[in-house]
């Protein structure tokens, strides 16, 4: 068309970005690949084809890895590792480098990935290359600061990254940037479907001047990924989908590897009616439209109330009828290609197998061939529909209504998943109220999708667990310095002697504040060092556990009292220990053998600590590069079971439910089972601090058959084992019913008398750091 | 000459062809202020949407090259300087006749292009409708005690008047900030609503000032207020303000069009003022208005620029797409 039809249409027409660049690297390597082994390519060896979902053309060819390649480049990386992790300043320098030549070779990279994953190049180049750019910048500093600030935590040592096909080499620099900073090494594997901008990275640290072996790049499919997973690696770090992450939580289990999944989303999208509705409308955009709606943080579910939910709907489709879906190397395009055919179907499979509601496409012409999905909106669904619950990773928005705050909160929570959520509201009090309730990592507020290194970012519930970014991140990548030794399992004493106690007393289960017979109806004895009977318990069964954790959940009040209140309750309860110091230490020296006075005193002591820690736990407030804040708040994880340390049956019980109080938790927990009526005498303790019913539940009876209904329970959020039984690998293996967090022993030994039973290692597996993002400006 | 008589044509009431017939001028309608009270604006939201459009969003070669010559042809050619003298008025009556050097139009294909209009003082505008005669290129005039408003009421009312009766087509009123700082409504509706009635068949472009104005909610607030006293034309600034166009704000203004659109059917036009010097900001300008209100809104009797400036830009791009070279600012001719 000439100029003055256009005059007249003002089309936007073609603005394309030149990949010449791209391929000619492409050219260069001789568009094969090998893997990046210690430093170098290898041969390509059987090859698979890298498209462009954009037009299906062949990019290059890449190696399927073999358990050779793995085992080399885990090799590779364990060599490299200790050297590695004795400079921070030395890595500094090599992270910066490394930031400095992405920022360098930024459009190249932009242009890579668009080219391999069909992603619209202005979100390659605005958003994934400059927030991976920012990664490795923030955690340059991180390796910088590690001595000082991190002086009692050391690097794992090799970690076995795999990542997904929809953020390439942010994925990458998520994984890669803090693991190399706290002094560990990496074998990663990209997904096969996007492969290249890995390997561009991987030339790109032989220019940075990263040492031979620190990073290793394997490419390939699950297959590869599973052989990561199996390989000697110290940790494994996963972004993908829910249905792999369990696959790998149960192969990782039992193993001490360390493990952070950060899997699907089914993320609420909520808008009150006194929200700016063009600009939540335009939230959407960025929400569901943003990479084909291929983000597991998608706001995916839309969440309208009632009175406003026409409107909005009518402003929302019309907002779509604007988008620009078509080559992704436009420079004037919103959405690009679904990352494979495969993709393409399995959106089309799940969209036309929907009878519910009113489905919406977008009035927009759609490219012909590629891999295309217009954007999509169905409203009117029920919280049933399968949409409304199974992620869909394309561009379509499924929504309902609501009526009040509450019913908000309700329909935003009713999913298995928790990674993010949004909310649009003029009101803070309303915003800020809401956001807390919102059982997600991450929640914006009348914004979406705002991401930074700064920030923690990971979910709750089945989305996964772990955090990336931030101090928090951190701990994904370290341990505490140290070695433990190994645990004995510690077997109840032997006996048929006479009852120690002249009048037989009864010691019940202690369930929703209230001292409960077991539902079996089975008790057992429990005998002294030389044989002397000293009491029966209770002989706790599944349902016990089941009676317990739903006691747990009935004291949901106690998460949102105040810090203050929980630390008088934890002060009184060590009070009233005080005042029976004495009976303690006998029971325990009986049960024992050894004397109990220090134990009852450093129970004391602990109480005390966790009461001080209750209001002192402070949140952050991060420097995110906004006009707002991003608040890292400290949430309690619910409901935990633990399985208590057998060898301090007084001590180890305070040590596990005193985080757990302090932190607003219930805990379900299995009492000391050589030594547990120091447990059962506790219940009078806790009846007598005004603890709340259902806050603290005891059980007796074996770890050995109540641990694993305990991990199975979908109602139960983290289980924590330090019996001397072993439990650990079956409560990791069964933890992925709801992918519960886990915190196990494996068999090590912890001085629960040092420094090693209290303090932050708790504190932090008993909350749970949620991201709330504010923007603000009037 | 495949040129659009009717995109290029002005916006007046006097030629039954235009489309300012087509579509109704905005009749105006009673103040709603449950309306006016429940409209939010959201800064970040809004700043974010504006700061990420001119990513989205990119016009290349002869695309570029036309929507340059739309937004010639929205143009408000401006001159409001207290040096201003019948001569220098003439001149750019001269320059908004031929905007562009006809070498250049020819080879663009639009030969007969001219500016929206051409925006002066009351004492400028004898000078101008005189200067423009037969060109069809209206006379806007600024009035009401431009810029700050703040002249005895009667006089500010009788100003409109003796403007339309100098033969102004257009005229570009200033509200009462005050009245908006206050929250107002009825007061602010009351002023519109009687400059609106003053204007007869003159259209009439209301000026928020919107860099006075504190706040976006502020912003989308007098908007609507203004489309219910039935402004023509809501506009962003005098250009005498210390803040004048800028996206979010344009953002904010065209969304209260588009809402007033949505619930009476009423087209209302918007004009950016101040600021907007190069050709890149006005396509950004287009895409929003084009992305945000639709194509229509993309036509002078619904869009204008009132800009100084931004025209050399533009020819130098237009030179530039026409022989390939980068051009200088003296090859153009000046205003």
């Amino acid at each position: 068309m000439n100029v003055p039809e256009l005059f007249d249409s003002m089309e936007y027409g073609p603005a394309p970005e030149s990949a010449a660049e791209a391929l000619a690297w492409l050219v260069d390597q001789g568009d094969a690949f090998g893997h990046f082994i210690d430093g170098a390519f290898t041969e390509p060896g059987e090859t698979f084809e890298s498209r462009n979902p954009a037009n299906g053309n062949v990019l290059a060819l890449v190696t399927q890895g073999t358990q050779a390649d793995v085992d080399a480049a885990v090799a590779a990386a364990r060599r490299a590792q200790p050297k590695w992790a004795k400079d921070g300043h030395a890595r500094a320098r090599a992270l910066y480098a490394i930031a400095r030549l992405l920022q360098k070779n930024s459009r190249l990279f932009a242009v890579m990935e668009t080219l391999d994953n069909g992603k619209p190049i202005r979100e390659a180049r605005d958003i994934d290359i400059p927030l991976a750019t920012r990664h490795f910048y923030y955690h340059a500093g991180m390796a910088q600061l590690m001595a000082a600030e991190l002086p009692d935590r050391e690097a794992l040592g090799v970690c076995g990254q795999v990542i997904p096909w929809n953020f390439p080499l942010l994925m990458l620099a998520w994984k890669v940037a803090p693991a190399l900073a706290m002094g560990n090494t990496v074998v990663l594997k990209p997904a096969e479907y996007t492969s290249l901008t890995a390997l561009l990275f991987a030339d790109l640290c032989r220019q940075a001047g990263v040492p031979k072996g620190v990073v290793n790049i394997v490419t390939g499919d699950g297959a590869v990924g599973e052989m990561i997973v199996n390989a000697e690696v110290d940790k494994i770090a996963f972004t993908g989908s829910t249905a792999v992450g369990r696959r790998i939580r149960e192969a990782t289990a039992g193993s001490g590897k360390a493990l952070t999944l950060e899997l699907g989303g089914k993320s609420p999208y909520i808008v009150f009616d006194d929200a700016d509705l063009d600009s939540a409308v335009e939230g959407l955009v960025d929400a569901i439209w943003f990479n084909q709606g291929q983000v597991c943080c998608a706001g995916s579910r839309l969440i309208v109330q009632e009175g406003v939910a026409e409107r909005f709907h009518t402003k929302l489709r019309a907002r779509m009828d604007k988008l620009r879906i078509g080559d992704p190397l436009d420079k004037c395009i919103d959405i690009g290609a679904i990352v494979d055919p495969v993709q393409l179907d399995h959106i089309h499979r799940m969209v036309d197998a929907n009878q519910e509601g009113e489905t919406y496409h977008a009035q927009t012409p759609l490219p012909e061939g590629g891999s295309f999905y217009p954007p999509t909106l169905i409203t009117g669904l029920s919280p049933a529909a399968v949409l409304m619950q199974e992620e869909i990773f394309g561009p379509v928005l499924v929504g309902t209504t609501f009526r009040t705050p509450a019913e908000a909160v309700q329909l935003a929570n009713n999913t298995r998943y928790g990674l993010a959520a949004t909310v649009w509201s003029e009101n803070v009090n309303l915003a800020l109220d809401v956001a807390p309730k919102l059982a997600a990592g991450v929640v914006w507020v009348n914004g979406t999708n705002m991401f930074d290194a700064a920030a923690g970012f990971g979910g709750v519930r089945e989305s996964g667990f772990g955090r990336e970014g931030g101090w928090e991140g951190l701990a994904a990548y370290t341990r505490p310095k140290g070695t433990a030794k190994a645990l004995t399992p510690i077997a109840p004493f032997e006996g048929n002697g006479a009852p120690a106690d002249p009048l037989d007393r009864t010691a019940k289960l202690y369930i929703g504040g209230k001292q409960a017979r077991p539902d079996g109806g089975y008790s057992h004895a429990i005998y002294g060092p030389k044989g002397a009977l000293l009491g029966h318990v209770a002989t706790a069964n599944r349902k016990d556990v089941r009676n317990a954790v739903e006691a747990a959940h009935g004291a949901k009040n106690w998460a949102r009292s105040t810090g203050h209140l929980r630390a008088q309750i934890l002060y009184y309860m060590a009070e009233n220990l005080s005042a029976r110091a004495e009976e303690f230490a006998a029971r325990i020296e009986a049960l024992t053998g050894k004397g109990g006075t220090d134990e009852v005193e450093a129970s004391i002591r602990r109480l005390f600590t966790y009461a001080a820690w209750a209001d002192k736990l402070d949140g952050q407030a991060k420097g995110v590069p906004i006009r707002g804040i991003a608040l890292a708040m400290r949430e309690p994880v619910g409901v935990i079971g633990v399985l208590c340390p057998d060898d301090h049956p007084l001590l180890g019980l305070v040590s596990v439910i005193g985080p757990a109080m302090a932190m607003g938790n219930a805990v379900v927990a299995v009492t000391s089972e050589p030594f547990p009526l120091a447990a059962t005498d506790f219940i009078q303790v806790l009846e007598t601090s005004d603890v709340p019913a259902g806050v603290v539940n005891l059980l007796t009876g074996r770890p050995a058959d109540l641990a694993p209904v305990l991990a199975d329970h979908l109602d139960v959020d983290a289980v924590w084992s330090f019996s001397s039984s072993h439990v650990s690998a079956e409560i990791e293996r069964r933890s992925t019913g709801n992918l519960k967090r886990t915190w196990v022993n494996n068999g090590l030994d912890r001085d629960w008398t040092g420094a090693a039973g209290e303090g932050r290692a708790f504190l932090d597996a008993a909350t749970e750091i949620k991201t709330v993002w504010v923007p603000y400006g009037e | 000459m495949p040129t659009d008589q009717t995109a290029l044509s002005p916006a007046t009431t006097a030629d039954p062809a235009l489309p300012s017939v087509a579509d109704p001028r905005n009749p105006g309608m009673p103040l709603d202020l449950d309306w006016v009270r429940a409209v939010q604006a959201n800064t970040s939201a809004i700043e974010r949407r504006a700061a990420t459009l001119p990513g989205r969003r990119s016009v290349k070669k002869e695309f570029q090259a036309a929507w340059l010559c739309r937004a010639i042809s929205c143009i408000d050619l401006t001159t409001l300087a207290g040096d201003d003298t019948p001569g220098r008025v003439r001149r750019l009556c001269a320059k908004a006749r031929q905007p562009v050097s006809p070498a250049l139009l020819d080879a663009l294909g639009l030969p007969g292009l001219t500016v929206g209009a051409v925006c002066v003082y009351h004492d400028m505008i004898e000078t101008a409708v005189e200067a423009l005669e037969g060109s069809g290129i209206p006379v806007a005039a600024v009035s009401t005690g431009f810029p700050a408003g703040l002249s005895p009421y009667p006089l500010r009312i009788a100003e409109i008047g003796e403007s339309v009766t100098a033969g102004a087509q257009e005229i570009d009123i200033v509200i009462s900030r005050r009245h908006v700082l206050t929250g107002d409504w009825q007061a602010l509706y009351d002023e519109m609503a009687e400059m609106r009635s003053v204007c007869g068949t003159a259209h009439v472009k209301a000026i928020l000032a919107t860099g006075e104005l504190g706040t976006l909610r502020n912003v989308a607030r007098a908007s609507l207020v203004c489309m219910m006293a039935g402004a023509d034309f809501i506009k962003t600034s005098t250009g005498k303000e210390s803040v004048n166009a800028t996206l979010p704000v344009t953002l904010t203004m065209i969304r209260a069009i588009r809402d007033y659109h949505e619930r009476t059917g009423i087209r209302v036009g918007y004009k950016p003022a101040g600021g907007i010097s190069k050709a890149k900001d006005a396509l950004n300008y287009l895409a929003l208005m084009k992305d945000e209100l639709g194509d229509r809104w993309l036509r002078p009797d619904l869009f204008r620029f009132g800009a100084s400036s931004l025209l050399g830009d533009i020819e130098r791009q237009l030179e530039h797409h026409v022989t390939g070279r980068y051009s200088a600012a003296w090859r153009h001719a000046m205003a």
